[in-house]
């Protein structure tokens, strides 16, 4: 094809140049640096041959980088298949596509190439942010699939059309977006390494652990509530639960029996809401206590904590109900109890002989022994801080009775630590404690820093029963928040502080534009997509009357274009249409109308081509240049002009 | 109908300056237009025999200013003299205070002298010591320049260009009209025995019959085609402006009048083009002085008439 084999022009050259420029920079975070700069270095050689128009690199030259790319590429990730080993090839292509622009065919692969990497970026990235910078490039892209073809027009103007014809495919878009069939989960597996980096509760508790969540504001997850938001100090959300102890730490049970379903009847009024989860890379579902019902595809553990059947990879969002007057575990078996007895050999005397003295002076009676601790505690006059002091071999003595200073894995470690020196079953629980409602949409936003640890002691009789120490000593951390509890000046995530009030709407604002985002294009799937056909009155749709919709859809929105399009056109004159008439039949004769010709001028032309017929072509020329730029044309003008010209037979 | 008093004047100057059928209708049109002149051309092609000429013709009085590089705005606006018998300052008006005024080289003098000239002919009145006093009426301004890239001149801005309705050109004459010239009588001799054709009352109602003559909403169509095209193509370095667009329908009215028709035809606009846009618009790749006809041609060719 003769246009396919057009040389490509300087200007265009220019364009693949900026487009190629716009598809990159977003992704030099994710390619590896060696590449990135001989990415740069192509392209910075590129726009010197544009400039100062040098020839292009020898073929042989092109094919030896293309192979040392590639083996670099294989090089670095040991692989040239997969996510990131294939855009890192991309790139390579690209930066090396633009060295051989030859002819038109090869700007045209350059563009497709740019619009493989705006793809890219979403791999990686699905944020606002990403999606609004990826407009831009394909903005260009596409400015720059328009130069491919013309390039005269100013690059304004480029860009212009180009964001025409992309508002124009907008409502293609949006309708493809919304009726298309969902298929569950994404299209394209995402590797495995997505969320590798998230920080949350983990495993394990340490001292220390949980104080250092606490400096983090990322998002754990959020609820909508489906009523009024029940008070702070209710908002316990479960996670893993650690009846292990080995001295230093505690750890969640190794070997998981699972219940499939929620194993003790519930009372008491419930709580309803949806709760989105982010990534956490572990089994991690988050619940309010104590869930009444289990999310889909997931399991309780034999310590009632929540957990999916897969890494949460994803961000979920699931439906649940919470009833916090249930007791739990009434019937509890002999080797849980044992287990949240257990205490390591040696260490901590002064606890250990603390819980002797609570045994003895209370006997058999468990309930008396909690409330005895509790007060203990009180008593303690125990400090809440973030920096608590290091601590030695025997932790829990120390905290007690000498440093008196703890975040809460402090109090809960040792709370339960003498429950069980008494000789009651006890075990931390780690989860979220608190939130804090986003007064823009109104979901509760739970973050890093509202991580917490807090126990539960096993009553006969009443099951286990949640104590927080932390309460005791720091009530503010519970009722309010962790800004509120710890000692002024301790140093804080920005958004946990509460001065900067402005800068929190702003925040508020933007999360929830963000979770918009989420919960309505990210979280877009098969379940929310029924839900809203439903909504729209479409009853139960199936993908062979969404396909159905979607056809006309896209139908209507192409007949509203083509309407705008066609209202937008000049209505054509009926004396220009007459005289489109004549010049049609003199072109017949080798006397061809330019559009831009004058009639008298074109007349005259086509008078000395055609001279037998002189007389009527410069009669009609004159009539129709009367009609269309004469004052006040009579009546019957323009039928006379289109006689003239019907009765005109050359 | 055509108007034998504007022939008998195209018939008069032709014949003194010869072969230049078509700058010489266009200054005429640019006068009916009243519109002022910007002749370019090399010394010694008739630049001011036309001036003197139309001037004639037309019953005019005509001044002539030579611009030098040493001129006041004073030489050109008149000045104010103490008058020793009344005992007070009398105004001794410049030579701009005339008809037709031939401004010869006006890129030889200063930008300052060249501005007074300029905004006397946009307001057409002249202040002069806190006094302004209007100017005749009619009132014409032949410039004339050299070609920029001759030693001495100092360019005029394309603001102040923009002030001149048409630029035209000369040119050397075709050999037949050169020998015709050669051979020919003396024309100093010739211009002074030239009688005027028309009255000065009569050239102002001729200039205000060309404001009435039709322009059809689709030749308004076209101007602004045209207009658009030089704005969105990226062949041009700045479009037309809205000033050049009245100036490019003004003069296709005068020149539709020069053919007696009552209204403006797209060919009209096409034939005075060359002479509205030469000083006005200019093509990105030009990189010295390309020629206003080749330039107004692929502008024509580019935009069909609506």
């Amino acid at each position: 094809m003769a246009r396919a084999n057009r040389p490509v022009s300087r200007r265009q050259a220019w364009w693949l140049l900026a487009g190629a420029l716009a598809a990159f920079l977003p992704l030099t975070q994710q390619v590896p640096l060696w590449l990135a700069l001989a990415a740069g270095a192509a392209f910075a050689w590129r726009a010197a041959l544009t400039w100062r128009q040098w020839h292009l690199p020898p073929k042989w030259l092109l094919v030896l980088l293309v192979i040392a790319g590639t083996v670099g590429v294989f090089m670095q990730y040991r692989s040239i298949i997969g996510r990131t080993p294939g855009i890192a090839l991309l790139v390579v292509f690209l930066a090396l596509k633009l060295l051989e622009l030859r002819a038109a065919r090869d700007a045209i692969v350059t563009a497709l190439l740019c619009y493989f990497l705006v793809l890219g970026q979403f791999l990686f990235t699905q944020t606002i942010p990403t999606a609004l910078l990826s407009c831009v490039t394909v903005l260009i892209t596409t400015a720059t699939m328009l130069a491919a073809s013309d390039d005269r027009p100013a690059p304004q103007m480029q860009l212009r059309r180009a964001a025409l014809m992309l508002a124009q495919a907008m409502p293609f878009m949006l309708l493809l977006f919304v009726l298309f069939p969902r298929v569950q989960g994404p299209l394209w597996g995402l590797p495995q390494d997505r969320y590798t980096a998230t920080s949350g509760i983990s495993e394990t508790m340490s001292p220390g652990s949980i104080a250092q969540l606490s400096q983090s504001d990322a998002i754990a997850f959020r609820v909508d509530f489906k009523g009024k938001v029940p008070p702070q100090s209710q908002l316990y959300w479960r996670g893993p639960v650690m009846p292990a102890f080995d001295g230093r730490t505690w750890s969640i049970r190794q070997t998981l029996g699972a219940y499939p379903d929620v194993p003790y009847p519930v009372s008491g009024p419930a709580i309803e809401y949806d709760l989105t989860l982010e990534p956490n890379g572990k089994f991690w579902l988050f619940s309010l206590e104590m869930p009444g019902n289990l999310p889909p595809d997931s399991a309780l553990t034999s310590d009632y904590q929540p957990i999916s059947r897969q890494i949460v990879r994803n961000r979920t969002r699931y439906a649940q109900r919470a009833f916090p007057e249930t007791n739990a575990g009434i019937n509890e078996s002999r080797a849980m109890l044992r287990d949240a007895l257990a205490l390591p050999s040696g260490g901590n005397p002064r606890t250990r002989a603390l819980g002797a003295e609570w045994r003895i002076r209370h006997g058999e009676d468990d309930a008396a022994i909690l409330v005895t601790a509790q007060d203990f505690f009180n008593r303690q006059l125990l400090i809440y801080t973030l920096n608590p002091p290091l601590l030695g071999p025997d932790l829990i003595d120390e905290f007690l009775f000498d440093s008196k200073r703890g975040f809460c894995e402090h109090f809960a470690a040792a709370f339960v630590y003498a429950l069980r020196a008494a000789g009651v079953p006890a075990r931390v629980v780690a989860g979220y404690q608190g939130g804090e409602v986003n007064p823009v949409d109104g979901y509760l936003v739970v973050r890093q820093y509202d991580a917490h640890a807090w126990t539960e002691a096993w009553i006969a009789g009443r099951g286990w029963v949640r104590i927080d120490p932390t309460a005791i000593s720091a009530p503010s951390r519970i009722n309010t928040n962790l800004a509120a509890a710890v000692p002024s000046g301790e140093e804080l995530p920005f958004l946990a502080r509460t001065d900067l009030t402005w800068i929190r709407d702003l925040r508020y604002r933007l999360d929830a534009v963000t979770n918009g985002w989420n919960q309505w294009v990210l979280g877009y799937n098969p379940q929310k997509q029924r839900d809203f056909l439903a909504g729209l009155g479409l009853g139960e749709p199936d993908w062979r009357s969404m396909t159905a919709a979607l056809a006309v859809l896209c139908g209507v929105v192409l007949l509203g274009l083509t309407a705008w399009t066609l209202r937008n056109r000049r209505r054509v004159d009926p004396a220009f249409a007459a005289w489109r008439r004549f010049t049609g039949r003199l072109a017949a004769h080798g006397v061809v109308w330019h559009s831009w010709e004058g009639p008298h001028a074109f007349a005259e032309r086509a008078a000395a081509g055609i001279p037998t017929h002189a007389s009527d072509i410069r009669e009609i020329a004159a009539q129709y240049a009367r009609l269309r730029y004469a004052p006040l044309p009579e009546d019957g003008d323009l039928e006379r002009l289109r006689e003239r010209i019907a009765g005109f037979r050359p | 109908m055509r108007l034998p008093e504007l022939d008998a004047v195209l018939a008069d100057i032709n014949r003194i300056i010869l072969g230049k059928e078509r700058p010489i209708r266009l200054a005429l049109a640019c006068l009916l237009a009243r519109g002022h002149l910007l002749i370019e051309d090399l010394p010694g092609v008739g630049k001011t025999t036309l001036a003197h000429v139309l001037a004639k013709v037309l019953g005019l009085e005509f001044q002539r200013i030579q611009f030098t590089s040493d001129m006041l705005p004073a030489d050109i606006l008149g000045v104010s003299i103490f008058d020793r018998g009344s005992g007070s300052f009398h105004f001794h008006p410049g030579p701009i205070f005339t008809q037709v005024v031939l401004a010869d080289e006006i890129n030889r003098a200063t930008p300052k002298a060249q501005s007074a000239l300029l905004e006397a002919m946009e307001e057409r009145q002249v202040t002069a010591e806190g006094k302004t006093r209007p100017l005749p009426e009619p009132f014409f301004v032949i410039a004339t320049q050299n070609p920029a890239h001759q030693i001495g001149t100092f360019p005029l801005p394309e603001s102040q260009l923009d002030r001149f309705l048409l630029k035209i050109e000369l040119g050397y004459p075709d050999p037949a009209a050169e020998r015709e010239l050669l051979a020919g009588a003396d024309r100093q001799k010739m211009v002074a025995e030239l009688a005027a054709r028309v009255t000065p009352q009569r050239l102002v109602e001729l200039q205000q019959a060309v404001r009435e003559i039709h322009a059809s909403p689709a030749l308004i169509d076209y101007v602004q085609a045209l207009a658009a095209h030089t704005r969105t193509a990226p062949r041009w370095q700045a479009g037309l402006s809205p000033r050049a667009c009245l100036a490019l329908l003004a003069v296709a009215r005068a020149w539709a009048m020069l053919d007696g028709r009552n209204h403006v035809l797209p060919e009209d606009v096409q034939a005075v083009l060359p002479g509205v846009i030469a000083h006005r618009l200019r093509p990105v790749d030009d990189v010295a002085h390309s020629d206003p006809e080749a330039v107004a041609a692929a502008l024509i060719e580019a935009v069909p008439l609506p």
